[in-house]
């Protein structure tokens, strides 16, 4: 069982720059926590000027979500009636206490706290972006998860009436996740119920969702209804769509092309034209937490 | 009014510049100003390519003789656009940086297929002139018949850049086996003759 205190992942100069950038910004400061190493990566986010947070209008209008559509802008246009109450979400599969929790418990359950992470899309974009959220693991461990529970799956809402995209075969529907389970248990990996100190939009993947930074953004399932505890490696919807572009695990590896383009460097949203495209770091940023998950891995192999 | 319709529909063709000069003074390209740009001129070649084949099929259609005029200037302006559309990946994307681009060009399926497009756009425009059309006589036709090629291999390529099944591209693809199923005829109706 892994286990990190914040001052553990979190570089003590970086947490300060971080609450200068709040003091600056004006943004509330819930628990602060920023998990991400750009010291150590030389890349251009290395310096505080560069930790810029994604503007709120671009982070909530510039969405890939394609139960409302494939178009960039169709879920902020489609999803504004989604009904995101009631909500609940089961935790089942191999644990020893399935449970059942409407959204309300699970956020008086569970207290937010602020994580400012960079989500790197796996088309060779990324945002900056302060989450509201809290580990996932916190919520799996009220279901006891046993020693036959190797692999999380996740699986978002189905509901082709309210999600008009969902009514053709882009993908296959509902949506579907996995994660390794020592990957769920990982203290950077979060449930998302806000962004921006406001509640989620609907287009981000309200009412709850799954953030995990060092992976390409498409592992993070919106709109979830149930997680389950499954032995054997679950397959998600996308490895589905294409085994060969698509792999498990996903990670952030500037080094392993996707079949159809680059990942070796990324444009920063809201940037312009004028600023150039900055390089890919080894798990978005985020090595030195995760790396160990990976080691003795081909990671070419297991993409 | 005929004299002018040549003039008329050049200032037409240049809508996808209105478009994106209004974009950029106003600051509306969005969150990816350069991939907005990309795509912008991506598709409007494409829709350019795809005008240029419509005319001998509209010739039948309405039966005059107006539409084969704009041809050669629609067929320029698909290079046009062509060209642009390569420079803002080439220019602004990638920032002429030859590496990673000669890596794409080479690996990635899509923009090796948009790439032969556009170099197989390059011969048609050389020879488009009245002039060229006479030298080459029957040699001309055969060369651009080369359209049909660049047309499939622009399909294609959206088609492979798309993450699952899109919309846009599948549209495209009709509109082009409309076309190429219009050729047929007119080649078997004309060979009957
Ligand atoms: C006849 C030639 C070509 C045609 C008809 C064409 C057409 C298109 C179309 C329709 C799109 C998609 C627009 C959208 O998503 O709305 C596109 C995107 C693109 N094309 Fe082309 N293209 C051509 C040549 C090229 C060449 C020569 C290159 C580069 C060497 C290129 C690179 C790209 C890239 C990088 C994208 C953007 C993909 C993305 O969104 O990430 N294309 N093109």
């Amino acid at each position: 069982m892994i286990k990190f205190k914040n001052s553990e992942i979190t570089p003590e100069n970086i947490y300060k720059n971080r609450r200068n950038f709040i003091k600056k910004f004006g943004l509330a400061a819930g628990s602060v926590f920023l998990s991400q190493n750009f010291n150590v990566s030389a890349n251009a986010l290395s310096n505080q000027e560069d930790l810029k947070l994604t503007e709120y209008r671009y982070v909530t209008t510039y969405n890939n979500y394609y139960e409302f559509g494939t178009g960039k802008s169709d879920p902020v246009e489609r999803s504004q009636k989604f009904k995101t109450k009631p909500w609940n979400v089961t935790i089942d599969g191999e644990v020893e206490n399935p449970i059942s929790l409407s959204m309300e418990e699970i956020i008086s359950m569970f207290p937010s706290e602020e994580r400012i992470y960079k989500l790197r899309c796996v088309e060779g974009w990324s945002m900056i972006i302060p989450w509201l959220g809290f580990p996932l693991n916190k919520l799996l461990k009220k279901a006891s998860p046993t020693s036959k529970g190797k692999f999380v799956k996740f699986t978002s809402v189905l509901d082709p009436e309210q999600m008009i995209g969902q009514k053709f075969p882009i993908l296959d529907w509902p949506y579907k996740e996995g994660l390794r389970v020592d990957e769920a248990m990982h203290d950077l990996t979060i449930l998302v119920t806000g962004l921006y100190g406001k509640q989620l939009p609907n287009q981000n993947g309200a009412p709850l969702r799954l953030i995990v930074p060092w992976k390409y953004g498409f592992k993070s399932a919106k709109a979830i209804i149930n997680i389950k505890l499954v032995e054997k490696m679950p397959v998600s919807s996308w490895m589905k769509a294409s085994p060969r572009e698509y792999g498990f695990y996903s990670n952030v590896n500037p080094n392993v092309d996707h079949p159809r383009w680059s990942q070796a460097t990324e444009r920063v949203i809201g940037e312009g034209i004028i600023s150039p495209r900055i390089p890919t770091t080894m798990f978005n940023g985020y090595e030195d937490e995760v790396a160990s998950l990976y080691s003795g891995m081909d990671l070419k192999k297991n993409y | 009014m005929s004299r002018y319709s040549k003039i008329i529909v050049f200032f037409i063709s240049l809508w996808p510049i209105y478009i994106i000069t209004y974009q950029i003074i106003f600051n509306q390209l969005g969150p990816e100003p350069v991939d907005r740009i990309i795509n912008h001129f991506g598709e409007w070649t494409l829709i350019f390519i795809l005008l240029t084949l419509s005319m001998t099929p509209m010739r039948k259609i309405t039966k005059s003789l107006e539409w084969i005029k704009f041809r050669r200037m629609l067929g320029l302006f698909a290079f046009f656009y062509a060209s642009i559309h390569m420079l803002s990946y080439v220019g602004l994307d990638y920032r002429f940086d030859f590496k990673p681009l000669i890596n794409d060009v080479l690996k990635k399926k899509f923009i090796f297929i948009g790439f032969s497009a556009w170099l197989l756009l390059i011969p048609l425009a050389l020879t488009s002139s009245e002039k060229m059309v006479r030298l080459l006589k029957q040699n001309w036709k055969k060369i651009h018949r080369l359209i049909y090629v660049i047309a499939i291999f622009g399909v294609l390529h959206f088609i492979w850049l798309s993450k699952t099944i899109f919309f846009k591209p599948l549209i495209f693809l009709i509109i082009l086996i409309i076309l190429l199923l219009f050729r047929i005829k007119i080649t078997k109706s004309a060979s009957k003759i």
